[in-house]
């Protein structure tokens, strides 16, 4: 079991969730962030003042998974969020030590198994 | 019943203070319909579309008054004016031939319609023309379309000699952006993500505020195209009022129909297609004929709104719809329900003169067909100078960092100051 964090353009979103439901995985949680990741940074000017804007938008995805989905869920982050540009994001895995459903108290595997899918 | 207006040796000046205050609201329609456009599209290209609005205030005023007003009402032949205003020449205090105002004031009140007219058009082609190249393109359309369909109705040409009736703009504005706007889009292409996600309007509240703000300056637009405060501008205010308001009670009835909730962009799309239908009959046909212009003008524009996304006709934001066949269906109606004793100018069919009807349904089609083909070629000739597509990355990064290196909804987060001398040592330039 494990938690996978993956930090996306924003404009790949969409695209990334696509990519999920094609690959099956359907528990998702999706966060709107700012980081910077060494991208060349974009230069925005106001009136006269000129600024470096060092933090871009990205939309993070965590997405808890049985074993058997790891791969395909990080093929599917890698195959909807790429562009081949600087910027593109990370995958991170993370182990993932307990999960619970609140509705009904499954746990582990089962909590991170959609019901009926 | 008014006399058919003829030419006055002096001002009126009750007129032309009410043209002042009418140029001025058309005037503000611009930035309205730069608003009622940004709201519907997405946060990361809301500058680039109010400023391909904003932009029209410029470049169109300028060609306009080099040129296009003398293109549109010198005199010339029945198809183009000439240039005996180039530049302001030969327009002063003295009234405008066939009005009560000075030319001044008709040159002013002509030149915002040339400037919202242009700008309607960008429309169809937000979220992915490059912002250079639709400001050219502006420049070139403003003095090869609008100025010939203005004097095709307004400036001597064969349309009104014909007797041709269109009040405040049917032919040039409403189905000359609408057409125009078609073969913008097809010019320009569909969008980088058109047809594959979902693009949505991003906020809702500034598509509703353009839209009451439009209908605010319509007041002017309508109500100033008799250029008197007499029985003209009387009734077309009147109808301004009315014409739209049924519209909306239409448009949210089909909007129960369809999918039982009524909607906001909806309700600001219907607004709009109101001011448009009433636009050409405002100042020819009675407030109770107005009334049933405006419900039967929903009709076509939500049909063709429906069905357009489910094509791969990517017209963004439907200016065909809400501007082209709402301005057709008014241009149409005139030749069925003009009243002489409304308009003291000519009956329509249902008051036995069919060939009023004729008249406008060749209008109808002339005007569209000038409209479609000169922008189509006005477009590439703009497409040989300046690419007139962004690029998809581009288009993936929004075009108001790319275009204008601004965003509209920025945090300051993040940003940090750039010192001037660090500026020109780095040469950051963007």
């Amino acid at each position: 079991m494990k938690l996978i964090i993956g930090i996306v353009r924003p404009e790949k979103a969409n695209d990334v969730l696509e990519a999920l439901y094609r690959a099956d995985v359907r528990g998702v949680s999706i966060s709107r962030i700012q980081g910077h990741g060494g991208e060349l940074d974009r230069v925005e000017t106001y009136r006269g003042t000129t600024v470096k804007m060092e933090l871009a938008e990205k939309v993070r995805f965590e997405i808890a998974v049985s074993d058997p989905f790891v791969e395909p869920t990080i093929e599917a982050l890698r195959q909807g969020a790429h562009t081949g540009e600087v910027g593109d994001g990370k995958i991170f895995v993370l182990p993932l030590e307990r999960a619970v459903r609140i509705r009904t108290g499954d746990t582990d595997e089962d909590a991170v198994t959609p019901v009926g899918g | 019943m008014t006399a058919a207006p003829s030419q006055l040796a002096t001002v009126n000046l009750a007129s032309t203070a009410w043209m002042l205050v009418a140029t001025a609201l058309v005037l503000m329609m611009t930035p309205a319909l730069g608003l009622f456009y940004a709201g519907l599209v997405r946060a990361k290209n809301t500058l680039n579309t109010f400023m391909m609005a904003a932009g029209a205030l410029g470049v169109v005023t300028v060609a306009w008054a080099l040129l296009g007003y003398s293109l549109a009402f010198g005199k010339g032949n029945g198809f183009i004016g000439n240039t005996t205003y180039v530049a302001l020449d030969h327009v002063g205090f003295a009234p405008r031939a066939g009005t009560e105002i000075p030319q001044l004031v008709f040159f002013c009140f002509e030149a915002v319609f040339c400037i919202i007219t242009a700008a309607l058009i960008c429309g169809a082609v937000v979220e992915r023309m490059r912002y250079g190249a639709f400001l050219l393109f502006m420049v070139i359309w403003s003095l090869a379309v609008y100025p010939v369909l203005a004097h095709w109705v307004w400036g001597g040409g064969w349309l009104e000699s014909h007797g041709v009736l269109d009040f405040a703009g049917g032919v040039p504005v409403e189905m000359g952006s609408g057409f125009s706007a078609l073969a913008a889009a097809l010019a320009v292409g569909p969008r980088k993500d058109y047809g594959r996600q979902a693009l949505l309007p991003h906020n809702t509240v500034y598509a509703l505020l353009g839209a009451g703000l439009l209908w605010f300056g319509w007041f002017g637009f309508n109500g100033g195209s008799g250029y008197t405060v007499g029985n003209p501008g009387t009734l077309a205010f009147t109808n301004t009022l009315l014409a739209p308001a049924c519209t909306l009670v239409v448009w949210f009835l089909l909007d129960l129909v369809r999918d039982r909730r009524i909607t906001a962009v909806g309700a600001a799309t219907a607004i709009v297609v109101g001011c448009v239908a009433i636009t050409p009959a405002c100042g020819y046909v009675s407030p109770t004929w107005a009334m049933l212009l405006g419900g039967l003008a929903a009709l076509p524009s939500y049909a063709l709104i429906v069905w357009r996304p489910r094509t791969r006709l990517d017209e963004t934001l439907d200016v065909l719809a809400a501007h082209g066949l709402a301005g057709m269906t008014g241009i149409l109606f005139i030749g069925f329900f003009a009243q002489l004793v409304w308009n003291g100018k000519a009956n329509g069919l249902f008051y036995g003169h069919p060939k009023q009807l004729l008249w406008q349904f060749i209008a109808a089609v002339v005007g569209p067909a000038y409209a479609f083909t000169v922008t189509f070629v006005c477009m590439k000739v703009v497409g040989l100078v300046i690419p007139l597509r962004a690029s998809d990355r581009d288009q993936a990064l929004g075009l108001d960092v790319v275009e204008h290196g601004e965003e509209a909804y920025t945090s300051g987060e993040g940003a940090i100051l750039v010192p001037p001398e660090e500026l020109v040592g780095e040469g950051l330039a963007g």
